[in-house]
This record gives C-alpha cells, structure tokens and sequence, in this order.
C-alpha cells in the first residue's frame, strides 16, 4: 500500500513539469481565446448565433466533418491491412511492414504535402505518366480539391492508425483463430468473423483518433486544398490573420475544443491510453 | 444424437516433427481405436502435444503418414478434418455469446437455422447451462467456460474430439467434477476421445489406454492397470506415481515368474514380470508393500528400519531404510506405522510375488 502510493506520488512528480508546462502554454492561453468569443467585438453570444447561421461557417463544418469521415474510413482500413502484414506476417513481411509505417514520421508534413503536390499536379508525375501511355489526353484534377486533401491526409494518418490496431491483434489469442479453423470454418470466415470482431476496440481507437487528427488539420488541407477546399482550422486562419475578425474566429475554436474533447472522452472510454502507443 | 459408429478410427504411422534442430516427436506409430478414451501423457515438452496438433491438423509432421478410418490425412487442412477441439484455456470466441459460440461450427456448415437452434438447444442441456444461453464467456466461471468449449466442440458430432490439458485452469475439486462429466459426454456420444494431459491420476481415472510419451518418443501405451503395474521401463515406473526399487542379483527364471536374490534373501515374482539380465531392479509400487514383524519362508520380505512418518489422513507414509542401505517409502495404516516407528529397529516389509516387477538395472 505504501508502495503504491509512493509510486502515484513519484508518477505525479515526474508529470508535473508537463502538467504546468501545458497549462501555461495552452489551457491559460485558451482561456483567453474563450474570453474573446464571447467579448469581441461587443460582450453577449452574437458570435455563437453568427456561427449558427452563416452558411460560409456551416459549409465548411460539413466539408470538415465529410472529409475527416472519408479520411477515417480509408486511414484505418489501410491500416488494417497493413497492421495485419506488420503483426503476423513473416520476419520478412513484418520489416518491410515496420519500414512503411516509421518511414513517414521522420519526414515532416510540410514536405509530405509538396511531396503529393509534385506528384498529383497538372504537370506531376501521375499525369505526365498517364498521358505518356495514352490513357488520359488532358491532365486530371488531383490536386488543389478535396481529392488531393484526402490524398495528403490519409498518407499522413495511416500511421497512426497503426498503433492502436497492432494493440489490439497482439493481444489476441491465436488459440482462438486455431479453434475458428479447427471447427470448420475457413480462413477467409475467420478473418471475418472471430479476429476483425475481436479487434474491435483497436478498430474504434483506430478511427476516433484518426477523426480528431483529421478535423483540426492545416498543413495539408491548406496546401493540397489550394485554397478551394477549406476546413475548419484553416478557416480560424483566415479569420484571425487575414479578415480580422477575431470574435468569429475564437467561437470556431471554442466549438471545435468541445467537439474534439467529446470525441477524445469516448476516445478513451474504449482505449486506454497506453495501447495508443 | 450419434451413432457410436461414426466415431473415428486414427491410425498414425512413423510420425515424427522437428522444429528446425529440435525433434519434438520421433518415429510415433499409434492406432486409435474407435470410441477409444485415449489419454497423451508426459512431461511438457515430451512430444504430446505436438501429436495432438498433428491430429488437429494445425501442425504438419515431418515425416509419417496420418490415416483416418482408413483414408490419408496427412496433408489435410484443419477445417476440413472435423476434428472438435478443446484447447487449454478454452479458447472460446469472446466477442460471442454461449449460444453463438455452440452455434459457430453448425454456421459453417451452412445448417438450417432451425436444425441449429435445435441442436444447440440440445447441446446446452446437455453440459448443463441453460439460463446462460444469451451471456458472454467473460461473464462465465470457469467451469462453465470449459462446459461451452466441450459443447462447441461436440455440437457438430466430430469423429474425434481432442482435448488439449482441459482442466489445467481448475480448481481441485471442480476438476473431479469436469473429469465426471467428461466420462459421461465419452460414453453419450460414443466418439474418440484423445485426451492431453501431464498429470497422471487424470490419465489413470479418464482414460481407456494411457500413452506415455518423452523426448518426443512413445514410450508404452496400455490399459491404465498395465502401464501402472507393468511400466515398460524406468521413465513409466517413476512418471506414474511413486515406486520403491531395490537391487536384484541372479535373477533366473522360475515357474510362472521368475526369483533372484533381494539383499541375501530369495524373492520371487509372478507373471509378465518382464524380460531382464541377471541383475535387475525390483520395482514395487509403496501401497503394496506391508510392514510386518516376521517374513515367513518362501514369503516375500526384507529387513528395514523405518526413519520417518508423514501422517496423510487415511494412512501414513512410512520412509524406511533396508539394511544395505536402500530407500524404501510405503502407505500403511496410521497404527502400524506409530508402532512400526516405536520399535526404533528391525522391521519387516513384505509384498506379493504377483505385485513386483523387473527394470533393467541402471539407465532407463
């Protein structure tokens, strides 16, 4: 018992350099930004109406949320199949697995998103390549939409849709999978119906963490979108630094907080934090 | 529900397994008999489990083939086996409930849904867990646990059902009460039981032929009777329980048995008492052997003083030491070993001729 307590003494110790770090740089800080939603231009909720009803603001919500919609389902199912290689693929299989999900965290996001730039524009790799065998006459539209948005973003995303489902697989048991296929039923079915239900947690953690990444990305949507597709943390941008409007851009923020901490209490309601890493 | 003539016969021949340098099973020739209750016995790591595997067709033997009722399955894949299979830690689907679970194996065998609900009904009567039909495994004891593997794995009338060190998870009791119910599933269904097992009063109680295996070889199989009281050799002896062995010279045969000398004295044995040299160890298992105050001639006996008592309830565990210097342990009642034990010297142990047995003197 006095063990345990010194050990939650000692992890509180060793955490509250964090814990004050954070408050100082960003829950204080925040606080002011809450402060100016509801102050600026003059004190009362109009900011929170003005955000109800401008359909600029609204359209942007929806394309935020059906973009991190689309990017959630196509990170983790990407994932998947490759979480599936990396856990219980051959010694062979699992190094190639482990070098295609690290690989893409040593390269920052800024050149990853003029890496896909380069690849999908008008005159980039793809369509230079695909004219050059016939198949297209006049170069496709991959880029500066939300097509290339999506591109850039599950790119950046997959990785950390990784982590979670690998949790989950190594923890499963493979006696399970033998009793599966020693009462008959075939590999196929197996996958499908004992090891991707048993992997649910993972699938879930997997797919909030990837959502609450996907609704406050900037980089890529603002590079890859070209300004065509613009979501929600871009927005805050252009109405706190090009029309000032400091008000309209502090209650975006303050109901993006709250949506994504909604998100992250269910976060973590089906994974503990430890099987994110 | 089956007809005992559906139960399969196994017939493995020259089955052996190596991982890499490593021989897990070596040269394993084996017939399973129909509706047998055979039992897999050895240490961890002698190879049984192994054979199970092979028989579950999750591990592919080296060599050898595999038949069953006649027919080569050797490079058969699993699913396609109809083995049922109860795996140590059950192994049960976490993510179903108990009626799901027992359903799974009629599922993929695209039965009716009427003909299922029907058989999975029959089935959770039968291993006594109706009223947890709609509950998760986590939701369940242990013993509960272990009654919805073994339903799972008969509910599709499979030819065998193998059974990998189901009660290991088990408290003492519970497992007597497993073991029970096991023994009536064998015989409700007539099918062919391989059980696996490293404990020996299991495979004694459960089982029709016990099979001993170590270092991946079989070293006897027989009747739980012959394997205890005529062990093959040295590894058997000791494996199945305890056992007093003393050093035998001139060892001849005799009329229905055979006699040597035990510490001077002429001891005699009858029946199969196996084949041996000259010297041999004589083996006696210690709840046959008696204390007396007198061996009569022509009678079984040798000298001993008893050192140590260990009072175990019903009888007492007697540790004595022959004159030359043997250990000998026997089971006695409680009042011959205080008496035994005041008398501070001389005793006499005796044993019926039939009960001894010869070992080969010195190695296994």
């Amino acid at each position: 018992m006095k063990a345990y307590l010194s050990d939650r003494m000692g992890a509180a110790l060793l955490m509250a350099p964090l814990l004050l770090f954070l408050g100082a740089a960003y829950a204080w800080p925040f606080l002011g930004v809450v402060n100016w939603s509801f102050t600026l231009p003059e004190p009362g909720l109009g900011q929170y109406g003005a955000l109800a009803t401008d359909p600029l603001v609204q359209s942007v919500f929806i394309r935020t949320l059906r973009i991190a919609a689309i990017v959630t389902l196509l990170s983790v199912t990407a994932a998947y199949a490759i979480t599936v290689v990396w856990v219980r693929g051959t010694p062979m299989q699992r190094v190639v697995a482990e070098f295609c999900i690290l690989v893409p965290f040593w390269i920052s996001v800024l050149t990853r998103a003029f890496g896909w730039v380069a690849l999908l524009s008008n005159r980039g790799l793809i369509n230079t390549w695909l004219q050059a065998i016939g198949f297209i006459s006049e170069p496709l539209t991959l880029v500066r939409n939300e097509f290339g948005v999506i591109v850039g973003m599950t790119h950046f995303l997959i990785p950390f849709a990784v982590f979670p489902l690998a949790s989950s697989m190594r923890s499963l048991d493979d006696r399970v999978l033998l009793a599966a296929r020693g009462l008959g039923s075939s590999r196929m079915r197996t996958f499908w119906s004992v090891f991707v239900p048993m992997t649910r947690s993972g699938i879930i953690g997997s797919a909030l963490i990837v959502f609450v990444f996907s609704l406050g990305f900037f980089v890529t949507p603002a590079i890859l979108g070209g300004g065509r597709s613009v979501m929600i943390a871009e927005l805050i941008y252009l109405r706190i630094f090009q029309s000032p409007d400091w008000g309209l851009g502090a209650a975006i923020s303050v109901v993006l907080v709250l949506f994504v901490g909604a998100l992250m209490a269910l976060l973590f309601r089906y994974v503990r934090p430890k099987q994110m890493i | 529900m089956q007809q005992p003539g559906r139960a399969a016969e196994i017939k493995a021949i020259g089955i052996g397994k190596s991982f890499g340098s490593f021989r897990a099973l070596d040269d394993l020739t084996l017939d399973i008999g129909r509706g047998e209750f055979l039992t897999l016995l050895g240490p961890s790591g002698s190879g049984k489990t192994t054979f199970l595997m092979i028989l579950a067709g999750f591990v592919q033997p080296t060599d050898g083939r595999l038949y069953s009722d006649g027919v080569d399955i050797t490079e058969r894949p699993a699913e396609q086996r109809a083995a049922g299979m109860v795996f140590q830690g059950y192994a049960l689907f976490p993510h179903m409930s108990v009626e799901a679970n027992i359903a799974f194996p009629l599922k993929v065998r695209k039965k009716s849904s009427a003909e299922i609900k029907r058989r999975v009904g029959e089935m959770i009567e039968r291993v006594g867990l109706k009223g947890h039909e709609k509950k998760l495994p986590s939701q369940l004891s242990g013993g509960q646990q272990q009654r919805v593997a073994l339903a799972r794995a008969l509910v599709f009338e499979p030819g065998v059902l193998l059974l990998d060190e189901p009660f290991s998870a088990l408290d003492k009791g519970l497992r007597g009460q497993m073991q029970a119910e096991m023994k009536r599933l064998h015989q409700e269904t007539g099918t062919t039981f391989v059980f696996v097992t490293h404990d020996q009063s299991e495979a004694l109680a459960l089982s029709s032929r016990v099979a001993i295996f170590n270092h991946g070889k079989l070293l006897q199989v027989g009747k739980p009777d012959e394997v205890y009281d005529r062990p093959a050799n040295r590894f058997v002896a000791e494996f199945l329980g305890e056992i007093n062995m003393l050093p035998l010279k001139g060892v001849r045969n005799a009329d229905n048995g055979a006699i040597g000398l035990c510490e001077d004295r002429t001891v005699s044995l009858r029946g199969n008492a196996g084949a041996v040299g000259s010297n041999a160890i004589l083996a006696i298992r210690p709840e046959y052997m008696s204390i007396a105050a007198e061996a009569a001639a022509g009678e079984n006996g040798i000298a001993a003083t008893a050192t140590a008592s260990t009072y175990l309830g019903a009888a007492t565990r007697l540790d004595l030491t022959t004159r030359q210097g043997a250990k000998v342990t026997v089971s006695v009642p409680n009042e011959v070993a205080a008496s035994a034990l005041s008398k501070g010297n001389s005793v006499w142990l005796t044993w019926p001729a039939e009960k001894g047995f010869l070992l080969p003197d010195g190695g296994q």
